[in-house]
């Protein structure tokens, strides 16, 4: 298992190599130094000199990938892609290109993302698992037909439908909770209690069909009838018997989401003013910020390969025949 | 069933929420019934460095906090400014090259420096900050402290000992002197090295010392000189420029020359402090009447009163129509009124005006999705509000901003550039046959008005009426102004060369090219609107949209023929509009804001005339000729298409008192005052929860539930023959 683990650890190391070597290419496509200097000191009053002084200070002055003024190593070290992605492998993520840092600025966005993407999700398998298996339950019979067609009509509906139909009448019309905000402690839970519902609401369609179809497939298959046979109930066949065998397709799904839920949510993010990493991203984008959308697409990765590793982890699990070597 | 549970339990906990008034409250309730005003803010403050900040989400913070040593007068138009910190609005002396004053009407070309010494008032005093905090030796109780004392520490407020001290001479020239500091990049440093003696050589020192010192390393300002910078006595300095330069008095009303102390300066830079974002950039320091004790830039921001403000009044005068408004009912008062404002972050409008509309925020403006809920436009163009913002007791505010968008042309450019007749005439039937009467009322709700030259209402030299219109452009016809009929834009065109659109002499199709940003589904109807617009003279137009950075690449080098641009006023100055035109501004020659490389040496010899004068006295007729000659010029030769003056349009709630439109003073939170018992009425009684659906959606789930429940106990029971 260690050394499955460790293997896997490794292989990570060429995979964010490329990563940030593709999001530093995609990036100075798009944007040189100087529009990166520019988009900070103002579009107003700036003098060539003052964008030259930005450029150096920050080290945007090099070439971007070899430079060819340099003798030996440093032909290669003595770049932007060197200094700006070496640091990250020691997780040292420096300041964004507005002086402030980014280790702590992820941190701070880091809770308020988790408050919302942890209960949704979590709430969001319960009923979407239960959902499903009722459907299965019922199956091939009216119940099952109108759930799917809820299904499907709750799956055709865009996000922002649900989120701005969700504010809309719980916020403006009921006026039950506030449209947006947040608020620490306590006082987080009337926040998140709207866009986690919606949240929960949003992906039932999607998911429960596609665990449906899961359950389906299970239930057809020996071991159930052997389970019926024996005078099981209904409910302990699919939650004891089907459940635990349709796991691995499940997990394949949710476990390599689960880190990235510190990621957030962009759209809910932003329309209920979470202050959360959702919109991090987009902002640097926008602010054409480079340290803080490498530091995010670099974290993005490394979440993305721990959710696989734990993937693989945890058909272990639920799987007694599934061992690493 | 777990879904049935769940959806038990979030019914109940809707139901709970949903007992008691103003469940939808986004504020604390222990905030309910305080003085404190609610407003938003979209984009986060880059910067709260009085020396970096530059763009409004950034001095709607900084402007309340910093007190530079002039401010415009609150009530009176046109902008007036008025002392702050100061004794009185300085007047420059002027000095020849051998050092002997020249009278104030000495020709500009014999002065070679202008001085202006600020006197400030004695008594004012700084916000309490753990810099000024001393021990009992009287030396800085936090000096020198090392990682290791700086554990626990995450904010300002956890610095348990603070104090304050009054304010000085020294602090407003240690901030003259960080314009120059090379780790601060004050987007005013290259201007104003030009202006103020010995700021450019100091920079060049700084320069040289921040290279010798490691990155974070704090520089001691006092240790180099500003020879144009002096220091007369304790609350008194002299700022020396270079020849003259009038409207230098509109920047001693910004944030860039508020004072910075030197110990906080030393405090923010000690090692360990950037990490934790403590840094004069994210925790400001003033003399103002607010400072700055929560600064979340990504949900919360809050101004607190400071408890050291050194008093100001409620002002008594203003334009005639102020009284009618109630603008001067508080008149002598102290300010400021409220004792907190607290800004959320809104990155939505839709949120943003909803909240707005139940009480919790006292202003807001009006976004398109919004507009027509809001505003409804009378037949003659008039705006008023609908019945549902009137039968809340909304106010509109209107005020024509001091700005102009327009599109200009590249003179440089050989079939629309230069002076020559047949550009020139071009260019004029342009002018003429894209109506910009139209484009606002089509895609700005009618929120502008249309521009007959470079400057914008509320600036001196902009004429109303007959004697204000482009007559290149417009007719005066039984007194209304009215854009002269497409003959005469096809007849310019025509005489240009150009005839049916089509040059004389090949026959060739004439065909511009559009540089532009965006290009996206929103606006394209906006670019389609345009073709038909050159389509009327049977002109080809190509858009090229590109994004931002391209566009302004393009524009550096030239390679653009027609573009957009705009220009938002950085005081309230002829001059900050007309150098836009000005030829030592050209863009490719210069790296100037001249985007349109224009280039008339009549035009120049005016504008270095007019810059060099002032607006008030005897000087300011003389200068008002000259701006019309000026202005007159630019129409003729239109190098721009002038475009339109934004309107800005603003709602206030009944309870938020004393607030009128301003484009260029920005620290107007201490004039504006709030009845809060009568925003806790109105917020009650428009935000009682209604229960009824929560019932409703219990009643639709367990009529759903009921059928699988039954159908699951019927399904156990049943036997295998049924």
């Amino acid at each position: 298992m260690l050394a499955y683990l460790i293997r896997r650890l490794l292989y990570a190391v060429p995979i964010l190599i490329g990563v940030n070597l593709i999001t530093f290419a995609l990036f100075f496509v798009v944007n040189t130094p100087d529009d990166m200097a520019r988009m900070q000191l103002g579009v107003k009053r700036v003098t060539p000199e003052a964008i030259e002084r930005w450029k150096a200070e920050r080290g945007y002055d090099k070439p971007l990938f070899i430079n060819p003024a340099a003798t030996g190593s440093a032909v290669f070290t003595d770049t932007i892609f060197f200094a700006k992605s070496a640091r990250m492998f020691a997780a040292d993520f420096g300041r964004a290109e507005d002086g402030r840092d980014i280790a702590r600025e992820i941190v701070s966005r880091m809770g308020p993302s988790l408050a919302i993407a942890l209960p949704t999700f979590i709430l969001g398998l319960l009923v979407t698992v239960s959902f499903a298996l009722l459907l299965t339950f019922f199956r091939a019979s009216y119940l099952d037909f109108w759930g799917v067609v809820l299904c499907v009509a709750m799956m055709s509906i865009s996000g922002l439908f649900y989120i701005i139909g969700g504010q809309y009448l719980v916020s403006k019309i009921w006026r039950l909770v506030p449209i947006s905000g947040y608020g620490g402690g306590l006082d987080a839970w009337k926040f998140l209690i709207l866009p986690v519902l919606i949240g929960v609401l949003s992906g039932i369609g999607s998911s429960t069909r596609w665990y449906r179809t899961i359950f389906l497939e299970e239930i057809a298959k020996d071991y159930v009838r052997t389970a019926r046979a024996k005078g099981l109930a209904e409910a302990a066949v699919l939650f004891r018997h089907v459940l635990q065998n349709a796991l691995i397709p499940i997990l394949t799904g949710v476990v390599v989401v689960i880190p990235l839920l510190f990621m957030g949510s962009l759209l809910t993010e932003s329309f209920f003013g979470i202050p959360g990493l959702g919109s991090y991203t987009i902002d640097a984008i926008n602010a054409q910020d480079f340290a803080v959308v490498r530091a995010m697409v670099f974290i993005g990765s490394v979440l993305y390969i721990v959710g696989l590793i734990l993937t693989d982890l945890s058909y272990t699990l639920v799987d007694p025949r599934i061992r690493f070597h | 069933m777990p879904f049935f549970r769940f959806t038990f339990l979030v019914s109940l906990l809707l139901l709970l929420t949903a007992c008691g008034s103003e469940q939808n409250d986004p504020y604390p309730r222990a905030e309910r019934g305080q003085n404190i005003l609610y407003s938003a803010f979209t984009e986060r403050p880059k910067h709260l460095d009085p020396v970096q900040s530059y763009t409004e989400d950034e001095i709607t913070f900084t402007a309340q906090i910093y007190e530079p040593p002039l401010q415009y007068h609150y009530l009176k138009r046109p902008y007036t400014l008025i002392p702050l910190t100061s004794d009185a609005v300085p007047t420059p002396r002027y000095y020849d090259d051998r050092g002997r004053e020249l009278p104030a009407t000495a020709p500009a070309e014999a002065i070679a420096h202008s001085v202006y010494e600020i006197r400030l008032r004695p008594g004012i005093r700084y916000q309490p900050h753990p810099a000024f905090a001393s021990d009992a030796a009287g030396q800085p109780l936090y000096r020198n402290l090392d990682r290791e004392q700086l554990r626990g520490i995450e904010k300002i407020a956890d610095f348990r000992a603070t104090a304050s001290r009054e304010l000085v001479a020294d602090d407003y020239i240690y901030e003259i002197k960080r314009l120059a500091h090379p780790r601060l990049h004050s987007p005013i440093f290259g201007m104003m090295a030009e202006r103020i003696v010995g700021l450019r050589e100091l920079g060049a020192a700084l320069q040289t010392e921040a290279k010798r010192l490691p990155a974070d390393a704090w520089i001691d300002l006092d240790r180099f000189a500003l020879s144009g910078v002096t220091r007369v006595d304790r609350h008194t300095y002299r700022i020396t420029l270079r020849g003259k330069y009038p409207q230098f008095v509109y920047w001693l009303a910004m944030p860039f020359f508020a004072p910075v102390p030197r110990e906080v300066d030393r405090f923010y830079h000690q090692p360990g402090m950037a990490a934790k974002n403590l840094t004069l950039d994210w925790y400001p320091v003033g003399t103002g009447p607010f400072m700055l004790t929560q600064n979340n830039p990504n949900s919360r921001m809050v101004l607190e009163r400071n408890p050291n403000f050194h008093g100001e009044t409620y002002p008594c005068l203003g334009d005639p129509e102020d009284q009618a408004d109630g603008l001067l009912a508080d008149c002598g008062k102290t300010l400021p009124f409220i004792d907190q404002a607290v800004f959320s972050r809104e990155k939505e409008s839709i949120p943003y005006w909803n909240k707005f509309l139940q009480g919790y925020y006292d202003a807001s403006g009006i976004s398109s999705d919004s507009f027509d809920q809001a505003v409804r436009l009378g037949v003659g163009g008039d705006v008023q509000l609908s019945d549902e913002m009137r039968g809340k007791g909304i106010r509109l505010l209107t005020s024509v901003r001091a700005s102009i968008f327009y599109m200009g042309f590249n003179m440089l450019d050989p079939v629309v550039g230069s002076l020559a007749e047949a550009q020139t005439k071009l260019r004029q039937a342009l002018s003429i046959a894209i109506d910009q009467e139209e484009f606002i009322s089509i895609f700005m709700n009618g929120r502008g008005i249309a521009a007959h030259g470079p400057l914008p209402p509320g600036i001196f030299g902009y004429v109303e009426g007959e004697a204000g219109i482009n007559p290149v452009v417009y007719d005066w016809v039984d007194g209304q102004v009215r854009r002269k009929p497409l003959e005469v834009a096809k007849k310019l065109l025509t005489e240009a060369g150009w005839p049916n659109g089509r040059q004389a002499s090949t026959g060739e199709p004439l065909v511009l090219n559009l540089d532009t940003t965006g290009g996206g589904m929103g606006d394209k109807s906006r670019l389609d609107w345009l073709t038909r617009q050159f389509a009327k003279l049977d002109i080809q137009l190509v858009v090229r949209s590109t994004d931002f950075n391209r566009f302004q690449e393009k524009v550096r080098k030239g390679a653009v023929q027609l573009y957009y641009l705009g220009w938002n006023a950085d005081y309230p100055d002829p001059e900050n509009f007309l150098f836009l035109l000005a030829s030592r501004e050209g863009k490719v020659a210069k790296g100037g804001e001249n985007a349109s490389n224009y280039a008339n040496p009549a035009f120049d010899q005016l504008f270095e005339r007019m810059k060099n004068l002032e607006s008030e006295g005897p000087r300011g007729v003389e200068r008002l000729a000259i701006i019309r000659q000026a202005v007159a010029l630019l129409q003729h030769d239109a190098p721009w298409i002038y475009g339109f003056h934004p309107t800005s349009y603003t709602l206030s709630h009944v309870w938020l008192k004393n607030r009128k439109p301003t484009e260029v003073g920005h620290n107007t939170l201490k004039y504006q005052r709030i009845d809060v018992a009568e925003r806790q009425r109105l917020r009650q009684e428009w935000n009682r929860p209604v229960l009824w659906p929560l019932a409703a959606i219990a009643v639709l789930l367990l009529a759903m539930l009921l059928p699988a429940a039954l159908g699951y106990r019927r399904r156990e029971r049943s036997t295998a023959r049924g």
